[in-house]
């Protein structure tokens, strides 16, 4: 059991390592079968360990193994150790079940991509590194597999680098999350500072004993790993990385941007939620920018035109939705939230990149239509996919996720109507722009036909991550009907319960509600955007349209307040004198190497005249000493 | 039995060593190089037995033995190398093999 544990990261590191050492070599059949059985093994092995785990509830709630010692410099400890809980269990079992299934996938969507042995190397390098991410029980480790997944995040955005605009996006990703991994490193700082262990357990149980609720310093502390969390998850103000990291192949954008890494932020607040609950003020301020990003990146979805974007802004929103819940502390529910996005947009994902290769790289929704009757499998799972993130009532899983958590950001303690009314809006708008995708790509004329169809391995992979989004939702029913609580119950095991208040108002109407809006969202947009599209393309060239496109400017200010100044500071500060210094060096080593090289002719009596006269000159000298 | 004074003979030593050095200085056939190398020698050599003379020390007479056997060998190994040189580029000119140099 605790041997599985240590083996689970250890896998997907050992198929990384003989796939960047061998990989050049290996026919592409042999890189496939490395790279695809290395995470269905870890998928069989977390299962078991699942398994064994829940069977050994509620006597042993965690199992912990120390692999070795990796840094041990007299205060200075840090093992290489994994911690299994319900929590970890429940980020493993998505990590490897979905990434197994994409894996899969992008054998066949990668079949002719030259990168095909690099491609799996990354892909997983990132599964081993998300895994030690969760596993770790020291959050020095979990920082490392923090940095892993940026860097295999980087370099999977990067993928195609020959084109520039990648490489950009690649960059862009990669320093827009440094800004919240330095934040999240001092806080680690802080916490070792205070407390002189990195194990996550002991920091947890000393804060709860030695900080008082409220302190500066765990306010400080609090807000420090927000900033990581902001910064991985994509949320207010650092969200802006995500729409441009579509740069990179779909599988990696259904894997990396969607279902796992962008929800390391989530797992990161989850897991130290006891500094959160000390510091009330950050977790107040996690539900406002979640709540705020839900509505920002819904309205950005609706005026987007490329396929893939408007699955990031909707990532970026729906990851709103969870943070949302981890500020009213709903934690299992922002962690069942989590475990069905990761279902339903890696389908989403699959499902749009399957449409774009097809279509020979079309990514524009409005080049694509009548795609529902070319493509009948592709259609039915991006509809079950679309209506799962649009919390279509009763029958799809992204509605019991969803609307947990909308009552729950009312009826918690620390939820407050504002919020509620954020989630519903934001519930409207996702409802609004999944099926405007639906409408527009899959009904209507067909405007580009489709090359060639979906192999069988693209496929299953979609068809079984249709059946979790719809299936997925029915192990955790709400009070009001079923009251079936298998996910909470496990996730309880690590996580505290929600505390409600007494709001005065039953679940079901609130459920009847966020259900109705729902509906009216879908129904309109096959209003405007099917029946009647004059309305929708009245707006298209309004402002407004043009501002929700640019994900609302804050690239424009950005690069306005931070950019702009730094490229103005570093022209100024070009020709300094440190520069004249390090140049002067350079110059003089440049002259003297021209004039040295000078005596260097090849002539022979040449040599032998400078070798008399310095002869001369020495004994000249010792005779006249 | 004339005796010449020891500053004499080492004079006539330098001037011997001096005529080798200049004769490899000026010359630019390489055979004649070797030579003027060989009058250094000897010059050396003859610095030798003055001072074994003139300390009555057996010392001298062997360090020349040993510079006959080194020079010998050394000529050897020039004469040799002489010969792929000229094998080569058809020249003995010093000045014309100067292929080893930096090139700016």
């Amino acid at each position: 059991m605790a041997t599985y544990t240590a083996l689970i990261p250890a896998i997907p590191l050992l198929g990384f390592l003989v796939l960047a050492l061998f990989g050049p070599k290996l026919s592409r059949r042999a890189i496939g079968n490395i790279g695809v059985s290395s995470i269905g093994i870890v998928a069989l092995l977390t299962i078991i360990t699942g398994i064994e785990f829940i069977k050994s509830l509620p006597g042993v709630k965690s199992y912990s193994v120390v692999v070795w010692e990796w840094i041990n410099a007299g205060n200075l400890k840090a093992n290489i150790s994994f911690s299994l809980d319900a929590l970890s269990l429940v980020f493993c079992f998505v990590i490897t079940f979905v990434g197994f299934l994409i894996h899969v996938y992008s054998v066949g969507f990668m079949a002719k991509d030259e990168g095909f042995s690099r491609f799996f190397a990354y892909m997983n390098l990132f599964v081993g590194s998300m895994l030690i991410l969760v596993l770790a029980d020291n959050i020095l480790l979990m920082y490392l597999g923090w940095e892993g997944v940026g860097l295999c995040s980087y370099l999977l955005i990067g993928f195609w680098y020959k084109v520039p605009e990648n490489g950009y996006a690649a960059r862009k990703a990669f320093i827009i999350t440094r800004i919240g991994d330095t934040a999240m490193i001092i806080g680690i700082f802080i916490l070792f500072l205070s407390f002189g262990t990195f194990n996550i357990e002991g920091i947890m149980q000393q804060a709860s004993e030695k900080w008082i609720s409220g302190s500066s310093i765990a306010v400080l502390t609090a807000a420090l790993l927000l900033g990581g969390a902001l910064g991985k998850s994509a949320q207010l103000p650092l969200q802006t990385w995500l729409p441009d990291a579509m740069a990179g192949p779909s599988p990696v954008s259904a894997l990396i941007h969607a279902a796992t890494m962008v929800t390391a932020g989530v797992y990161l607040i989850a897991r130290t939620h006891v500094l959160f609950n000390l510091a009330p003020v950050v977790q107040a301020a996690i539900a406002i920018i979640g709540a705020l990003t839900l509505l920002i990146a819904g309205f950005s979805a609706l005026a987007q035109h490329d396929l893939k974007r408007i699955l990031a802004y909707s990532t970026i929103s729906q990851i709103g939705y969870m943070f949302l819940a981890l500020g009213v502390g709903a934690w299992s529910a922002a962690v069942f939230h989590f475990m069905i996005h990761a279902f339903f947009k890696a389908l989403l994902f699959l499902a749009a990149g399957v449409v774009i290769l097809v279509l020979n790289e079309e990514h524009d929704i409005f080049r694509m239509g009548g795609l529902r009757k070319k493509m009948p499998v592709i259609f039915w799972t991006f509809l079950i996919g679309s209506a799962s993130l649009s919390a279509l009532p009763l029958v799809t899983a992204g509605f019991y996720s969803k609307e947990e958590i909308l009552w729950f950001s009312i009826s918690a303690e620390k939820g407050g109507t504002l919020l509620w009314i954020a989630g519903i809006i934001g519930a409207f708008l996702t409802a609004l722009y999944s099926f405007r995708m639906i409408f527009i790509a899959f009904f209507g004329e067909a405007r580009t036909q489709p090359s060639f169809l979906p192999g069988i391995r693209m496929t299953i992979p979609l068809i079984i991550l249709a059946a979790l989004s719809v299936f997925g939702g029915f192990i955790e029913l709400p009070e009001s009907f079923g009251n079936f609580h298998l996910f909470s119950n496990l996730v309880d095991n690590t996580l505290p319960e929600t505390i409600t208040r007494e709001t005065g108002y039953s679940e079901i109407l609130f459920q009847s509600l966020s259900a109705l809006i729902a509906l009216t969202g879908i129904y309109l947009a096959y209003v405007i955007y099917l029946k009647k599209p004059a309305i929708s393309e009245s707006f298209y060239n309004s402002r407004l349209n043009k501002f929700f496109e640019k994900g609302w400017a804050f690239d424009r200010l950005y690069d306005f307040l931070f950019v702009k100044p730094a490229v103005w500071l570093s022209e100024i500060d070009k020709d300094d004198i440190f520069d004249w210094l390090n140049i002067g060096i350079s110059r003089l080593a440049i002259l003297s190497n021209r004039l040295l090289s000078l005596t260097q002719n090849g002539k022979l009596r040449w040599y032998l005249l400078s070798f008399t006269i310095g002869i001369a000159l020495i004994l000249t000298y010792m005779i006249l000493k | 039995m004339l005796t010449v004074p020891v500053e004499i003979q080492i004079l006539f030593a330098g001037i011997l060593f001096l005529l080798g050095l200049i004769g490899l200085l000026v010359r630019r056939n390489m055979i004649f190089m070797l030579m003027s190398i060989e009058v250094m020698f000897n010059s050396a050599g003859l610095v030798f037995i003055i001072a074994g003379n003139h300390w009555k020390q057996p010392d001298g007479q062997v360090m020349f033995i040993f510079i006959l056997a080194v020079t010998a060998v050394e000529v050897a190994i020039g004469l040799a190398l002489l010969l792929q040189v000229y094998h080569h580029y058809k020249t003995l000119d010093a000045d014309s093999i100067n292929k080893l140099k930096d090139y700016h």
